[in-house]
This record gives structure tokens, sequence and C-alpha cells, in this order.
């Protein structure tokens, strides 16, 4: 009876067209069999397959069917607590999570105490300078002139400057936790060691040893030193702050699972900080990743590949991939079995385009009409509600209610609208009920119109509109070829990798630009009528 | 000259003539050619209405072709072999009068002085 069906893998389609439901399914694709195998039986490949394999291919057929027709409506991208968190959240909030959370986290105790004591080794060092020679040799030490205490001040002003001054470069919450040491940070605290170590080592030998009398000397060496350090800050603005803000790169972010593609400008960056840059702006620019809406290109393929089995007659079963680069016999075997599906793929006549066209379209009249009743029920929500005065409150103290009051009760006339749109546009998952009732009591309270409050629901918004559980801040991982503290290159790439989908990012360098100037006098804007032209022939 | 506009043309032409003269590798009528639909009509010194777009003899080359056939400067060309010449513009007039396969153009001609000697010859 099966020397004429075509490829096995489709006769799990022959089978329902005889009758057999095993399972229920959409009926479209139940017409669809009838004529994929009227079409098919003219350019048929007879094959003479062993009858146990259709079951085989049956079953496995079967359950990836179960598995696609269901997937999309109950997938959830994470496991959420669900936390109200609607308004415009801050990265700030992500590092106030990093510094709630109990620090396990050696690496950043560790920095932050090297931090301290070097912090505190530099500011105790000119005032123990100043000091030392009071406590061990006062006697010796001559009386401290006008000069002298004048450079007092001195000293006192430029610390409190440097105080104030390194407290508003260092003494930040960290945004960030990158993978590996900051290189300028580490550079530029080795080098005030070295320094003040040096100072340290001058000030042992030739004023300590030898007792030096003259004090306004002293008091010179360490105003020196709080010069210096001065300027050691300014060089840390320079290489932390300033290097990387003239724009040097034009990066193309893309995201892997569904293209989108943002271009931004930045800096002589490190591939680490680079990165960062990168994420902060993810999570304002990017619309928020929604893996319900990737289902449908994912069963196209599969039913690409399902439609195809080989099988060679030589008494071998190739049905499992190649194992191993020793196998080479298998794996030439698999190559020519890969093309040979591949051409037969190519010949074939597939009307899945049709089917994509037809799907759109029904997909985008559908979406169409359930907006066009929620955009009227919202509207007709809103008409119920009014804002008292304070006037009107004493005259008629009814039924007055505070927003969130307000909010539910007119949720109820919209909910069913706004349930049935997000589900045809498979948003479902990314605003649970209490969210959007707080979002309702937030449009009441700051009177939006009904097309405000709906914004946020017809188009997806960036990450950090959505609850806290969609941002995954802490689950980055950067992968690079090359080094990551080393600088972003012409035509660097590396990987930006969350839970279930990656940022793929390319560098290119912003082309030199050569301007010249080309000056026009404003006196020589002149017209006049065109000229009869002459030609002779 | 003025033409009424939807009203057909009527002007006193002359027929001309003019046989092509080889000149190298070029055939030369001799004389020069202005005005034009896209030219401005204002600047032409030969017509009585400065807004008429046609064409217009400018030049006669001495002992050319055209002075020899009876061409005389401020003609205003009306036809060229049969091809209209009232509304084109200057490229396509130069394009219709110098075309290489052929060495005769037959033009028709007006001027002023042809219609005043109908006009007399009537009375």
């Amino acid at each position: 009876m099966d020397t004429e069906s075509t490829y096995s893998g489709y006769s799990y389609y022959s089978g329902r067209s005889r009758g057999s439901h095993r399972h229920g399914e959409r009926s479209r694709d139940r017409h669809k069999s009838h004529s994929k195998d009227g079409s098919r039986s003219e350019k048929s490949v007879t094959i003479n397959a062993p009858p146990a394999e259709p079951l085989l291919g049956d079953a496995a057929a079967r359950g990836e069917e179960v598995q696609d027709d269901n997937w999309g409506e109950t997938t959830t991208a994470v496991t959420g607590t669900s936390e109200h968190s609607l308004s415009q959240e801050d990265i700030v909030r992500i590092t106030k999570d990093l510094e709630d959370s109990v620090g396990l986290d050696c690496r950043r105790y560790f920095t932050l105490t090297l931090s301290v004591v070097l912090g505190l080794l530099v500011f105790l060092t000119p005032l123990a300078f100043l000091a030392l020679p009071h406590l061990l040799w006062p006697e010796k030490l001559q009386a401290c002139g006008t000069a002298c205490e004048g450079l007092f001040i001195s000293v006192a002003f430029k610390l409190l400057i440097l105080l104030f001054a390194v407290w508003a470069l260092f003494f930040r919450a960290p945004r960030a936790g990158l993978p590996r040491v900051f290189v300028f940070r580490a550079l530029l605290a080795v080098l005030v060691l070295l320094f003040v170590i040096s100072y340290w080592l001058f000030y042992g030998v030739r004023i300590l040893d030898s007792q030096d009398e003259n004090y306004q000397g002293i008091v010179q060496y360490a105003v020196s030193l709080v010069d210096a350090l001065l300027f050691i800050h300014y060089l840390a603005i320079v290489l932390l702050e300033l290097r990387q803000l003239q724009p040097a790169f034009s990066v193309c972010v893309t995201r892997a699972t569904d293209g989108e593609t943002r271009h931004y400008n930045l800096g002589q960056l490190s591939i680490q900080r680079a990165a960062l840059a990168i994420i902060e702006n993810y999570y304002r620019d990017f619309p928020v990743h929604n893996p319900a809406l990737l289902t449908a290109s994912k069963s196209r393929a599969a039913k690409h590949l399902a439609g195809l089995k080989v099988y060679n007659v030589d008494g071998e079963f190739p049905m499992t991939p190649s194992t191993g680069p020793g196998n080479n016999a298998a794996t030439g075997l698999a190559q020519s079995q890969s093309r040979a599906m591949i051409a037969a793929a190519a010949r074939r006549r597939d009307t899945s385009h049709n089917e994509l066209y037809y799907e759109e379209a029904e997909h985008e009249r559908r979406v169409r009409k359930r907006k066009a009743r929620l955009v009227v029920a919202v509207e007709e929500a809103f008409t119920h509600i009014k804002r008292t005065q304070e006037e009107e409150l004493k005259k008629a103290p009814g039924d007055v209610m505070d927003p969130r009051e307000a909010a539910q009760a007119i949720f109820p006339s919209m909910a069913r609208a706004l349930q049935k749109y997000l589900r045809t546009t498979r948003q479902q998952h990314c605003h649970s009920m209490e969210s959007i009732q707080q979002h309702l009591a937030f449009c009441i309270t700051n009177n939006m119109t009904p097309k405000a409050f709906l914004e946020s629901y017809l188009n997806p918004g960036p990450t950090l509109q959505y609850g806290r559980e969609r941002w995954l801040g802490r689950q980055w991982t950067l992968i690079s070829e090359a080094s990551v503290t080393s600088g972003l290159k012409e035509g660097a790439l590396f990987l930006l990798k969350c839970i279930d989908f990656s940022l793929v990012v390319t560098a290119k360098r912003i082309p030199y630009i050569q301007l010249s100037e080309e000056f026009i006098d404003p006196k020589s804007h002149k017209f006049v009528l065109r000229l009869q032209s002459e030609t002779s022939v | 000259m003025s033409f009424i506009p939807g009203q057909p043309v009527t002007a006193v032409v002359q027929r001309i003539e003019i046989r092509k003269l080889r000149q190298g590798e070029h055939l030369i009528l001799g004389f020069s050619i202005g005005g034009g639909i896209d030219q401005d009509p204002g600047q032409n010194p030969f017509s009585e209405d400065k807004s008429d777009k046609g064409i217009y003899v400018t030049r006669v080359t001495p002992g050319g072709p055209a002075e020899v056939a009876g061409l005389m400067m401020g003609d205003k060309v009306m036809q060229v072999n049969g091809w209209d010449m009232t509304m084109v513009t200057h490229d396509q007039a130069r394009k219709r009068l110098t075309k290489k396969n052929e060495d005769v153009v037959r033009l028709l001609v007006t001027r002023k002085s042809l219609e005043q000697a109908v006009r007399h010859s009537m009375m």
C-alpha cells in the first residue's frame, strides 16, 4: 500500500488523511495534507521503505507537533515573583540591588579595603610630615614664621580640595561588576603608591635621620606633596573620564534572536567598559525581548526539516549524525546525505511562503480588530470617572475614591479587551494584573488620556519599563576572543550573552574627516534671465 | 506673426531649399538659429511679438549654402522638411536641421516683408 507514498516523514499526514485522527490539530493542516498528497503523487520518488518506519516517524513528528502547538501559549521567559514595578526604574536601582545583596564577593571587599587604605595613607602623609618634627625633636626646631604659617593654610585648603575631588571621582556607588580589573585605576593606584613611598623614603632619609631644623623647608616639602597629589588627580580625571568622551568608534549592536539593531558611538574604551556602555544603552533603546514572538519562525524551520528523511538502501541506518572527527567514512556518508537532502528540498515545490503570507495577513487583521475594540473599551472606561475639585468634595461627599480604588473600579470594564489584545500580540506574560492596575492608577493620577495609558501596551517598550524580573542585570556574560581589557579596535567583535538571547557587537572606526572650506561672497549671488542660445547649423 | 492659442497659425511663407555643404565630416547649412520653447523670448531681436517662442535665423554666414538659397537674417522658420518648428525646443530644432542622412533641407520661412509684399500685390 505504501509503494506509492513518497517521503515517509509525511506519512502521518497521509495517516490523517486516511481518517485516523490521533490528536487534535488545526483544520487548516488537514486541508493542506490533502493537497500535499495530491500534488506530490505525480512527482514522487518511489522508495521501498521498511514498514516499521512510518510508526517511528509518526510518533516523533506527533511529539514535535504537540510541543509546537502549546509552546507559544504556555511559555514564560522567567519565573516571576510578582513584583510591582511600573515606572522607569534607573540603573541606580540595579546597583542598590548589588549593594543590598550579601557580599560573598571577596573581590569587591578586597578592592574596597585596598582603596580605603590607600586613601588614608595619602591623606595622612602630609599631616604626618608636618607633625613628626614637632613630636620627635621639638626643641631643635626653628619657630614657624609668617610665611610658614601661610603655607599651613595652603596645605589645609589643598587637602580639603583633594578630599572633595577624590570623593567626587571615586566615591560613587559601583555601576557594575566587570570581569577583569579596571586597568587604568590599577595603574593610578600603583602610581600613587609609588609616589607616596618615594616621598616617605626621602623624608625618612633626609629629614628624620638628620633631624633637620628648617621647619619651613619641611612644610614646603609637604605642600609639594599635596600639589603633586592634585596633579595626579588631574591625571586620573583625564584617563578615567575625559579620554573616552570623544567618539572614535561606531559600534553596531544586533540582537541575535530577532535582529534588532542599533548603532552607538563610543570613545576609546577597553572591551569590558565598552560592553558596559552598550548594555546600559541596551536597557534604554532595545524593545524588550519577547521569546513568544519567535516561535513562528521556529515552527516553520521545523517543518522544513520534517519533510525529508534519508534512507540508505544498502542496509545501514544513517539516522544518527556523524560521531567524532575520526569517523571518516561516516562523515563522508553524512555529508552526501545532507547534500542529497538539500537538493531534494530545493527541488520540491514548497508552498510555505504562501502559508506565511496569509498567516501574517490574518494575524495583522486580528490584531487591528482587537486593538480597535481595546481602544474603544478604554476610552469608555475613562469616561466613568472624573477628577473632583476641593469645593466639590465639601459639597457632595459621595463616593470619593483615591486613585487606586478608582483604577480598580474601572478596570473590569476594559480587562477583557486588554487581555485579549495582549494574548493576540503575545505579550500577556509581560504584564500582570497588578501592574496593569498600578499603571492605570498612575495614569489617572497624572491626568493622562486613554491613549497615553494604552501606549505602553500597544508598543513594546524598553526593558526597564517592565518588571524587575525581566531585567536580568546579573546574568550578562562577555564572550570575546581578544582580551577584555584591551582597547576597542577596528573590526573588534564580541558577544554579550544573556540567558536566552545574545547581542553581537562589531566595532568600526569613525572615519577621519577632512573638511575643506569654500568662501561665498554674499555679493556674488546675482541672477539674470536665461539668454537666447544660438546654434549654428 | 503672433498666434491666437487654439487657432491654426496662418502666415505667408517662402519655400527655401538649402543644399548642405560637406565640410570635413560635418554637413553645414551656413546659418545660426535662436529661440525655442525653452528659451527666453524677450531677448529675441527679430520677433515682433516678444512672446513668440519660435525659431529664428539669427545669422547667415556670407557665401554659405543658406545665403545662396535666399535665407535672410531675421526669418522665422516654420517648417523643416515637413516637421513643425513653431513649438519645438532649441535642441529639437537643431536636431531637425542637422540630420546626417539628409542632404537637402526644405524650409518654410516667414518674414514681415513677405506679408507686406503680399498686401501690396493685392492692392
